[in-house]
């Protein structure tokens, strides 16, 4: 069957293609720049799949609307109801969903599938990668937690503050919460050894620590130890710096030491930030599980 | 101009050898067909090739440079049609060929290389709703968005019908022709005999025969089978020199019945050569 065929080879020669250019090999502009584009692109393509928005992004609505409305007992002798701590306490729970849950069930599915090792075969730098993934959260977490206080405003009493001082506060807790849960999804992403089993193993710690974090148990109904526990992870701290915004100094009396400790919850989130990022450096891969 | 040169390539797994000490000398302009059985070593050394993957010990050059320690610019000149887009269901042809169009310095126009690909009318489809010869396409596409000097296709027809496999040939030829210099591998024979100017068999790690579909494992000068049937029956006789030998038989017994004159197959080379008759 392969007589008919001419195929150009040896014997032709190829037309001149003009002489590659020569590149510097670090160019953080061009890192941004593509880091901007797969932001968008990455941003597209979560509200793209409906299962993952129903999976990740409803996660903490869902909570809240539930167990908002089962428990609202007005704390003794305090203006604050279980409602409102839950309304609180699930900002954290929304955060880690969009960041932690997404990245890590997201990008070991995108590893198992080729996603990755297509992209490590081009010229993208690999941080515009890295970029995209944390632009894309920053978006999504902005819009998650937008839902989740005007729900907590609408229906569970939850009060925004009105000086500039708790919002400053909000801004760094939302950052370094954020920062250090995304860095922690990255790096768990590396995981679980198949896509089909990426979501049961990012999704028991998930579950694990909004149980012992006071997420989807007030603080207040947690033994002491469970709470000292969870205090080595960052959901119990990024929940805490949430209740120090909305729910005000009153309630103060209610955390396990009297008081919300902003200094501790910036130390921790900020230890968990920078050890996520080494645990990424030092554990991230492109190739899939295949490959050896 | 050399585009690939390969000296004494290893690469082993624990204790499995991969690849076997390869040698391979790949000119630029030609398509180059890596025939072999799954599990022959094919894809670890093209995965080697591309940069994907390290090598133990050996000498790679590619487009002039190492692929383990190439830069990143280095990635503009290659281009690797990977197997399904799975994890992008919910993007656009168009939008992911675009997309991947910004991340090369000097990338094809993108509406030309979806036109190119024949997936013109796809163009606004997400990925997931496309038949496996369109995804197939759109993987080439995306193979070739960046203009690369050096193509690598693994096995690029797998579970493509023969109407999917004959526009897919057709697309390889047109690049081809363009001046992409193209390696391919697959285990179809059949693939590689209309697509490749020149092949190499791939057993068990080592390359055990290289040459044109023609003359590959002294399949020009092999022994001929000359059969005829004659009064008592079919004869058959083994020649180097079947013209001779026909002429002979003629000089002595005039015209026969049922004359053929065969050589083997170039399927019947390549079984021989990955030794699949001695299993």
């Amino acid at each position: 069957m392969s007589e008919n065929v001419t195929l150009p080879s040896v014997t032709e020669e190829p037309p001149p293609r003009p002489a590659p250019a020569r590149f510097a090999r670090a160019e953080p502009g061009r890192a941004l720049r593509l880091g901007l584009v797969r932001t968008g692109l990455e941003t597209r393509m979560f509200f793209r799949e409906k299962d993952q928005i129903a999976f990740v992004f409803s996660i903490a609505v869902v909570m809240l609307v539930i167990l908002a409305s089962i428990f609202t007992t007005r704390y003794r002798g305090l203006d604050v109801t279980v409602s409102q701590v839950y309304a609180a306490g699930l900002i954290g729970t929304g955060i880690m969903a969009v960041s932690f849950q997404n990245l890590g069930i997201s990008i070991a599915v995108e590893r198992d599938l080729g996603g990755l090792r297509r992209l490590v075969s081009t010229p993208m730098p690999p941080s515009a990668y890295f970029i995209g993934k944390v632009g894309s959260v920053f978006i999504v977490a902005v819009i998650q937690i937008a839902i989740l206080l005007g729900i907590g405003v609408a229906f569970f009493d939850l009060e925004l503050p009105s000086a500039i001082g708790p919002w400053l506060t909000f801004i760094w807790v939302f950052v370094l919460g954020l920062a250090s849960m995304t860095m922690l999804g990255i790096a768990a992403s590396s995981v679980p050894r198949s896509a089909r089993s990426a979501t049961a193993v990012i999704t028991l710690p998930f579950v694990v620590l909004q149980f012992i974090s006071g997420a989807f148990i007030p603080h207040t109904d947690l033994p002491d130890w469970l709470l000292n526990l969870s205090a080595v992870f960052p959901l119990k701290w990024l929940c805490q710096g949430m209740r120090s915004i909305f729910l005000g100094e009153e309630a103060a009396v209610l955390e396990l030491t009297g008081g919300y400790e902003l200094g501790r919850v910036a130390l921790v989130l900020a230890a968990w930030t920078v050890g996520g990022l080494v645990l990424c450096l030092l554990t991230f891969r492109w190739k899939d599980n295949r490959t050896k | 101009m050399t585009a690939v040169r390969v000296r004494g390539l290893h690469k082993r797994y624990g204790d499995v050898v991969a690849v076997d000490g390869i040698d391979l000398d790949i000119q630029r302009g030609e398509v180059f067909g890596l025939l072999g059985p799954n599990g022959a070593g094919k894809t670890t050394t093209v995965e080697i090739l591309e940069g994907y993957r390290g090598r133990d010990s050996g000498e790679v050059d590619v487009l002039g440079m190492d692929p383990g320690k190439a830069p990143n610019s280095w990635r503009d000149r290659i281009g690797v049609v990977w197997q399904s887009t799975a994890d992008t269901p919910e993007l656009t042809v168009a939008e992911i060929i675009g997309n991947f169009a910004r991340y090369y310095r000097r990338p094809r126009d993108p509406g030309q290389v979806i036109e190119q690909v024949e997936l013109t009318e796809q163009a606004g489809k997400r990925v997931h709703a496309l038949s496996g010869g369109q995804r197939r396409r759109l993987d080439v596409a995306l193979g070739i968005i960046g203009d690369p000097d050096l193509l690598f296709l693994d096995e690029p027809t797998t579970g493509l019908d023969p109407e999917a496999r004959r526009r897919f040939a057709d697309l390889i030829r047109g690049l081809a022709a363009e001046g992409t210099t193209i390696l391919l591998t697959s285990h179809y024979l059949d693939e590689v005999e209309t697509l490749a100017g020149r092949i190499a068999v791939i057993a068990r790690g080592k390359i055990v025969a290289e040459g044109s579909p023609k003359t590959l494992g002294g399949r020009a000068t092999a022994v001929s089978t000359v059969q005829w049937v004659g009064e008592d029956g079919l004869h058959t006789i083994e020649t180097d020199t079947p013209a001779k030998a026909v002429a002979d038989l003629y000089a002595k017994s005039g015209e026969v019945s049922g004359l053929t004159v065969t050589r083997p197959t170039l399927e019947d080379v390549y079984l021989k050569l990955i030794g699949a008759d001695d299993e």
